[in-house]
């Protein structure tokens, strides 16, 4: 749980991006309960339609579904539909910008793929 | 309800208040209604609360002008700054004579937000303190659950945590039960996340509604030396620019993409910033 969120980007993408967070890294599993719109609302005082919005997209994505009554659950399919979803962007969102601070810097790209093997090695 | 605003113009002697000020809200949700001082904010709610006339055009509510229609403004719940109640009314006194004018009154969460805010039930509204005289306006916008509760700057002397309260139960109240409240501050960077929509008034006009989540997502800060800056803002709409030692920033209505792709410094601006950015805009 992040303590606060940013005023400057759609709160309902950072909603969503959370429980993505959660899912992905096992704090919550397949078949748990994630929190309700009305919890998300509470705890970081927020409009509630917009953490609806949130959550309403994770479950047009089948990250979610709604147990009539009782709340929000992980499909079981989750966490795999969500890795390949951050493949997809992982490009984009992280060698892109690796790259062109590499250029700035004037980092070749076979030193670039040395400093990856060295961090490798070092763990 | 239905509140539409139809070319709304409010003069005091020489001085446009509000000038031919039109838009519609067409659902409860909260809205923040935002500007600078004398931007006609206050004027605006009075109209809506059927307490002051408008000079030309006209606010209605459901289709009805508020103005001396008690039917209506039972449905209203305007609180104000300040002098929201008689100085020699006991505070037990003032919650009685709004719990007879409302008829969705609740009687019980006022007691408890009494307790929450330890106010005295004796005490004259004389006696209350600064914060204590604004818990008590708070207390009676929350209980009266008027369908339009509208709230312009309710706050002054509450302390940081009892503000934090308010914007908590505030919450609560709009989850167990939808209901239009427009709220007006200086204070955007504490209550924004609250929401739905914002409305900006600069200068007695509109100068801006939007969802805030659009806001969010389709205003933006972009950097860069200010050859690439000016390049790419030819086409753009432009809130304001700035610049420093070769670099510029400039604030832009648009899809944050483009100016990634063309490798820019790109951030998103929080809605106090933006609104300070659009009032600021001379001759706008």
């Amino acid at each position: 749980m992040k303590n606060a969120l940013d005023d400057n980007r759609p709160i309902f993408l950072q909603i969503k991006e959370q429980i993505e967070d959660s899912i992905i890294n096992d704090s919550v599993k397949a078949g748990e309960r994630v929190p309700s719109t009305n919890e998300f609302a509470a705890y970081y005082k927020i409009n509630p339609a917009t953490a609806a919005k949130g959550i309403n997209e994770l479950v047009a994505e089948e990250i979610l579904f709604k147990r009539r009554g009782v709340g929000m659950f992980v499909t079981e399919n989750a966490k795999e539909i969500l890795i390949e979803k951050r493949k997809k962007t992982f490009y984009e969102n992280f060698i892109q910008p690796l790259k062109e601070e590499a250029k700035k810097l004037r980092i070749n790209s076979e030193e670039l793929i040395e400093m990856m093997k060295r961090e490798e090695n070092e763990e | 309800m239905k509140i539409e605003v139809k070319e709304l113009s409010k003069k005091y002697r020489d001085k446009n208040a509000l000038h031919q000020i039109s838009f519609t809200l067409d659902e409860p949700k909260i809205y923040g209604l935002l500007g600078r001082n004398g931007a006609g904010k206050t004027t605006f709610m009075e109209i809506l609360s059927g307490q002051i006339l408008a000079s030309s055009g006209e606010v209605l509510i459901n289709g009805e002008n508020p103005f001396d229609n008690q039917k209506l403004t039972q449905s209203i719940c305007l609180i104000k700054e300040g002098q929201n109640f008689k100085k020699d009314l006991k505070v037990k006194h003032v919650l009685k004579i709004y719990s007879y004018f409302y008829p969705k009154w609740d009687e019980e969460l006022a007691q408890e937000l009494i307790r929450e805010y330890n106010l005295n039930l004796h005490a004259k509204v004389k006696t209350l303190s600064k914060g204590m005289e604004s818990a008590l306006g708070i207390i009676v916008g929350l209980a009266s659950k008027a369908p339009i509760t509208v709230f312009d700057e309710p706050y002054i002397g509450l302390d940081a945590a009892a503000r934090k309260k308010f914007y908590e139960i505030l919450l609560e109240e709009y989850e167990a039960e939808k209901r239009t409240i427009i709220f007006s501050t200086h204070l955007i960077d504490e209550v924004s996340l609250l929401f739905e929509e914002v409305l900006i008034f600069q200068e007695g006009s509109l100068v801006l509604k939007e969802e805030a989540e659009l806001l969010r997502n389709n205003t933006y800060a972009v950097s860069g030396t200010i050859e690439e800056v000016e390049a790419f803002i030819q086409d753009k709409e432009v809130i304001q620019k700035k610049q420093l030692a070769g670099m510029m920033t400039a604030y832009v209505y648009g899809e944050k993409q483009e100016a990634k792709n063309q490798g820019l410094n790109v951030e998103g601006i929080p809605i106090q910033d933006l609104m300070i950015y659009l009032t600021d805009r001379k001759g706008a």
